[in-house]
C-alpha cells in the first residue's frame, strides 16, 4: 500500500517555508527567506547529508542529485518535463542528475499554476530561467567563499563550478549547503544564457514519467489509493439545470456491498454542485452499479424542450432577424455590396463537442479530523478547484489542501472542477473517511462543458475584377442567461476583420442550459473551418486557390503593434510570420503540383492562435461510399526562436492534427430533450490508428520568444481538409462533421 | 463469492461478485492501479491486460469467468522480453502524452507480437485498432512496434 501512495502525501516541510512573490506579469520572485530549520539543517552537523534547498524550486543534495520543482500541472501537454529544462538549463545542471518533482498546489510560491492556454512556455520562458540563473549564481557564489577567490573567474559547467585559471572544481553538491545561505540575487538582472550557449534547451528529452508509466507504477489521479478508503459514485439529472424533486434510495441502499446512499442539494451553477444522488461502496464498481436501482424524479423544467433540431430551426429563424450585437464594423458594407459584380453567400455550422479525456472525471478527497478538505486532484487549474470547494462548502482557503496529481488527458475540461466540488460536497458527509469518486465514461460525456456549437451566414461582395471588397457575416453562437460564453464568442480580431476596408461581422444567441467550456484551442478549433473554408469558396469564385487570396491579404497590412493580453504585453499579429509559415507548408505540401478532382486531392489552411502561426496541406481522397481517408498532412508552423523539447514538441503537433482530423470526420454531441444522447466511444468515435496519416512537421525559428504548443496545430488542419474534399469531389463541407452521404 | 485467481504468478484471493469485472477486482480490492478505467464497455482497450496471453478488455471480464486461467497486467510486463523490449523503446521513442492508455497500448501490443514476431504496418494497424489514445500518439506507437518487431526478426535470423 505504501508503494501506491508514495509522493502523494504531503510534503510541505521542505519547502514549505519559503516564500516567492508574484510579480506583476505573472512570474515569479525567489526571496531570500531560508527556512529557519533548513538553515540549521545546513549548518550543523548534518550539514552533509541534507539536501540543500535553494529557493522554491531547487534543492541539491551531497550526492549531486538536484531536484527540482515542477510548478504547473501535467496533462500530458510534457510540462513537467520542460519547465524543469528551462531551470537546469541556466544553472548549468548535468540533466542526467536531475530529478522532477510535482510541486504541490501553492499560489503564494509559485504563482498560478496552469495547464491551459498553451500559456506554459510563453508565461515561464523568461521566470523559469531567472530561476535557473539565480540558483547558478548561488552555486558560484558559494564556491566563490570556500576558495576564497572572486566570482569572476569561476563558471559553472554541467554541474559543476570550475576555476578558469587552475580549472580545479566543485560539483554542485559539494557547495549546495553553502549556497542556500547566499543571499538570492534579484532575479530581473541575473544574466541568462546567449542562446548559442544551451545544451538542454533543444534537446529531445522524453517525459520524465514515462518509465513509471510503461511499468503500471500509479500515478494518475485515479491511482490515488489511502488507507480505509471507499469510492462513490454519483447520479445527476440528465438533463441540464433539472431539479431533483424526490428519491427513493431505499433498493439502492439494500444492494450488498453499498454502504450509504444520500442526496445532495445544489444549486444552478454547473461548476459548483448539482443536485444529485451519491452512493459509497468498497468497490467503484458495485457503486456505479448500484445507481440502476435509484428511483428519482427529477423536474427538468423548461430545459427538458431544448434539443440539437430546435437549436438549428433557432438559428435559421436568427438569421432571418437583425442581428443583436455587433463583433466588428468598419467601412461602408451595403455600399459594397450594392455595388458589387458578383456576391459570393453560404452557411456554415458546427456542433457541441465533449473533451473525452481517457482519464474519467475523478477526484479523491478526505475531511481529516482538523476540518481540513485534503484532496488529490487531476486538475488543469487547481486555483479554480480550490476556490470552488471553498465556495460551495463554505471553507476558508486554508481549510482546503489540494495535491496536484498527473492527469490522463485534460484538453480543457479538467480547467472546470465541478468534479472537485462534487467530490468535496461527498466527502465532507463522511468526515475521516477518504473518499475517490469517480465518473463513469457515459457520466463524462453528459456531464461535459461542451464546445459550443455555431451558426454563420456569411458574405462577399466581389467587384468585377474579382478583387474582395466587402465581407459580411452573421454568428449564431449559444448564450446562458443572455450572457455569451467566452467560449462561445468571437473575438474582434478574427481574420479577415482589420485586413478588409468593408468588413462587419455581427452576432446573435440562443440561450441554453448545455454547460459550455474550453476545447483545446477554444473558439479557434471552430471560426477557422468556417473563416478558412469560405475564403476558399471566395477564392474559386476569382479563379484562384486559398493560399493565394491569403497571402495577398497578408501583404496588404503591415504587422500588428504590441498588445495587452492575458500574458501581459504581447506581440500583435504578424502577417511576416503567417506568410512564411504558409510558403513553408506549400513548399512542403508540393502545392504546385496538386491537382483537383479524381477524389484525391490537397487542401490548404492556416490559422493563428495562442501566439503561434501554424499553415497545413492535408491531401485525401473520398471513395465512392463517401468514405474519407486522409493521407498525408505537411505543417509547419511559427512558435518562436527555440523549439524547447523537440520531442514533446512533435507530440503536441502531430496530436493537434490527428484531433482535429478526428473532430472534422465523426465527433457531434447532440442533444435530445434536454440531455446529451451520446453516451461512450461507439457514438463518440475519437480517431484510431488505421486513421492516422502520415504527418511531416517543421518548424520556422523565426526571431521571437517560445509560445505554446498545445493547441495552435489543430485549428487549421480542418479547413484545410474540408478544402482537400472540396478539390477532390467538388462538394464543398458546410457543416461538421461532415456528412458522408454528401460525398457519394 | 470467493475466488482464487493468479495474477502475475501471485494467487490472490478476492471476495467479490461473479458479475464483477475484473478491472474493478485489480484495482479496487488487489490494489493493482496499472491497469486503467476508460470506458467501461470494452471499446477503448485502456483496461487489457492478458488471460493465458491473450489480450482481453478487463473492464468486461467477470471475475468469475477467469477460472485457473493465469492473468499478467501491466505490472507483469516487464517479466518477458517482448515486454522489457516494449517498454524500452516506449520510453526512448517518447512514445506518449498523457501516458494513460499507454498500460493498455503495451498489452495490446505485446500480444500482437507475441503471437506475430514481424507484423507488417497492416497488420499493426488492425491489431491495435481497438485501442483509442486521446492524445493521439498513433504514429510513435506505430512506430515503435514496427522497431521492436524489427529488432526481433533480426535477432531471428
Amino acid at each position: 500500500m505504501s508503494e501506491q501512495i508514495e509522493q502523494r502525501g504531503p510534503q510541505l516541510s521542505r519547502r514549505g517555508l519559503l516564500r516567492a512573490g508574484v510579480l506583476a506579469g505573472g512570474g515569479l520572485a525567489l526571496t531570500a527567506s531560508l527556512p529557519m530549520v533548513a538553515r540549521a539543517a545546513v549548518t550543523g552537523a548534518g550539514a552533509a547529508v541534507q539536501p540543500a534547498t535553494l529557493n522554491a524550486y531547487v534543492t541539491i543534495g551531497a550526492d549531486n542529485i538536484i531536484t527540482i520543482a515542477a510548478k504547473n500541472p501535467e496533462v500530458g501537454q510534457g510540462i513537467k518535463t520542460m519547465l524543469p529544462m528551462l531551470i537546469a538549463e541556466e544553472m548549468d545542471a548535468d540533466w542526467d542528475m536531475v530529478r522532477i518533482e510535482q510541486a504541490e498546489f501553492n499560489p503564494a510560491k509559485y504563482g498560478m499554476q496552469l495547464a491551459g492556454g498553451s500559456f506554459s512556455t510563453p508565461m515561464n520562458w523568461i521566470p523559469m530561467r531567472q530561476v535557473g540563473a539565480a540558483t547558478r549564481a548561488m552555486l558560484v557564489q558559494a564556491a566563490a567563499l570556500r576558495w576564497g577567490v572572486p566570482v569572476a573567474g569561476l563558471k559553472a559547467e554541467k554541474g559543476k563550478i570550475v576555476e578558469i585559471s587552475s580549472g580545479r572544481s566543485l560539483s554542485f553538491g559539494d557547495v549546495a549547503a553553502d549556497a542556500a545561505l547566499v543571499p538570492v540575487p534579484d532575479l530581473a538582472s541575473v544574466p541568462l544564457k546567449a542562446d548559442k550557449d544551451f545544451t538542454i534547451i533543444g534537446r529531445s528529452i522524453a517525459g520524465i514519467d514515462s518509465q513509471r508509466i510503461v511499468e503500471g507504477k500509479p500515478i494518475f489521479g485515479v491511482d490515488t489509493m489511502l488507507p480505509g478508503m471507499r469510492y462513490a459514485a454519483f447520479e445527476r439529472a440528465p438533463i441540464f439545470g433539472a431539479k431533483l424533486v424526490s428519491a427513493n434510495l431505499d433498493a439502492a441502499r439494500a444492494v450488498p456491498g453499498v454502504e450509504d446512499v444520500f442526496v445532495l442539494e445544489g444549486g444552478d451553477n454547473p461548476e459548483l454542485l448539482v443536485d444529485g444522488v451519491a452512493i459509497i461502496a468498497k468497490n467503484w464498481w458495485i457503486a456505479n452499479k448500484a445507481r440502476e436501482q435509484l428511483e428519482i424524479e427529477w423536474d427538468g423544467g423548461q430545459w427538458a424542450s431544448h434539443s440539437t433540431a430546435g437549436y438549428d430551426a433557432k438559428a435559421q429563424e436568427l438569421f432571418g432577424q437583425a442581428p443583436t450585437s455587433d463583433i466588428a464594423v468598419s467601412g461602408d458594407v451595403d455600399a459594397a455590396f450594392a455595388a458589387a459584380a458578383k456576391v459570393v453567400e453560404a452557411d456554415y455550422s458546427y456542433p457541441f463537442l465533449a473533451h473525452v479525456p481517457m482519464e474519467p472525471q475523478n477526484c479523491t478527497s478526505l475531511l481529516r479530523e482538523d476540518g481540513v478538505m485534503e484532496m488529490w486532484a487531476p486538475t488543469q487549474m487547481p486555483q479554480a478547484g480550490h476556490g470552488g470547494v471553498c465556495q460551495q462548502l463554505g471553507l476558508a482557503p486554508e481549510k482546503v489542501v489540494v495535491h496536484i496529481t498527473r492527469m490522463g488527458g485534460g484538453f480543457g475540461r479538467r480547467l472546470t472542477n465541478d468534479f472537485m466540488v462534487q467530490s468535496a460536497a461527498i466527502a465532507a458527509k463522511k468526515p475521516g473517511v477518504p473518499i475517490q469518486l469517480i465518473w463513469s465514461r457515459q457520466d463524462d460525456l453528459r456531464s461535459d462543458f461542451y464546445r459550443p456549437g455555431g451558426y454563420h451566414r456569411l458574405r462577399a461582395a466581389l467587384d468585377e475584377s474579382g478583387k474582395l471588397t466587402g465581407f459580411d457575416g452573421h454568428f449564431v453562437t449559444f448564450s446562458t442567461g443572455g450572457k455569451v460564453n467566452f467560449n462561445a464568442a468571437m473575438g474582434g480580431k478574427e481574420f479577415p476583420i482589420h485586413f478588409l476596408d468593408n468588413l462587419r461581422y455581427r452576432q446573435s444567441a440562443i440561450d441554453t442550459r448545455v454547460p459550455m467550456g474550453s476545447l483545446r484551442a477554444p473558439q479557434s478549433n471552430a471560426l477557422s473551418f468556417v473563416q478558412q473554408s469560405f475564403l476558399d469558396e471566395v477564392a474559386r469564385e476569382q479563379g484562384r486557390d486559398l493560399p493565394a487570396l491569403m497571402l495577398e491579404l497578408l501583404a496588404s497590412r503591415d504587422e500588428f503593434p504590441e498588445e495587452n493580453g492575458f500574458l501581459g504585453k504581447q506581440p500583435g499579429f504578424s502577417p511576416k510570420r503567417a506568410t512564411a509559415v504558409i510558403e513553408k507548408a506549400l513548399q512542403m505540401g508540393g502545392w504546385e503540383g496538386r491537382t483537383d478532382g479524381n477524389r484525391r486531392a490537397k487542401g490548404f489552411g492556416f490559422y493563428f492562435s495562442h501566439l503561434g502561426y501554424f499553415a497545413e496541406v492535408v491531401e485525401a481522397s473520398v471513395d465512392a461510399r463517401g468514405q474519407v481517408s486522409v493521407h498525408n498532412v505537411w505543417a509547419a508552423g511559427d512558435v518562436g526562436r527555440h523549439i524547447i523539447n523537440p520531442f514533446g514538441a512533435m507530440n503536441q503537433v502531430e496530436g493537434a492534427i490527428i484531433d482535429g482530423i478526428g473532430q472534422a470526420l465523426a465527433l457531434a454531441v447532440q442533444i435530445e430533450s434536454g440531455a446529451v444522447v451520446q453516451s461512450n466511444f461507439h457514438d463518440y468515435p475519437i480517431p484510431r490508428i488505421p486513421a492516422t496519416p502520415q504527418i511531416e512537421v517543421e518548424f520556422i525559428k523565426s526571431d521571437n520568444d517560445p509560445t505554446g504548443l498545445g493547441e495552435p496545430a489543430l485549428p487549421p488542419v480542418i479547413p484545410a481538409l474540408t478544402n482537400a474534399i472540396f478539390a477532390a469531389t467538388g462538394k464543398r463541407i458546410r457543416s461538421l462533421p461532415i456528412d458522408k452521404a454528401q460525398l457519394v | 463469492m470467493a475466488y482464487q485467481v493468479r495474477i502475475n504468478g501471485e494467487l490472490r484471493e478476492l471476495d467479490v461478485p461473479e458479475d464483477m469485472p475484473l478491472l474493478w477486482a485489480i484495482r479496487n480490492e488487489i490494489g493493482l492501479l496499472g491497469t486503467k478505467f476508460g470506458c467501461g464497455m470494452g471499446l477503448c482497450g485502456a483496461c487489457t491486460v492478458h488471460v493465458d496471453g491473450v489480450a482481453q478488455r478487463s473492464c468486461s471480464l467477470p471475475v468469475g469467468s477467469i477460472g485457473t486461467a493465469e492473468v499478467t497486467t501491466i505490472e507483469g510486463l516487464g517479466d518477458t522480453e517482448i515486454g522489457r523490449a516494449l517498454q524500452q523503446v516506449w520510453v526512448e521513442e517518447d512514445v506518449m502524452q498523457c501516458g494513460y492508455c499507454q498500460a493498455g497500448q503495451l498489452m495490446n501490443a505485446s500480444a500482437l507480437l507475441k503471437r506475430n514476431p514481424a507484423p507488417n504496418a497492416r497488420q499493426i494497424d488492425a491489431a491495435m485498432s481497438g485501442n483509442i489514445c486521446r492524445c493521439a500518439c498513433y504514429t510513435r506507437i506505430r512506430d515503435a512496434i514496427a522497431q521492436v518487431a524489427d529488432k526481433g526478426a533480426k535477432a531471428n535470423v
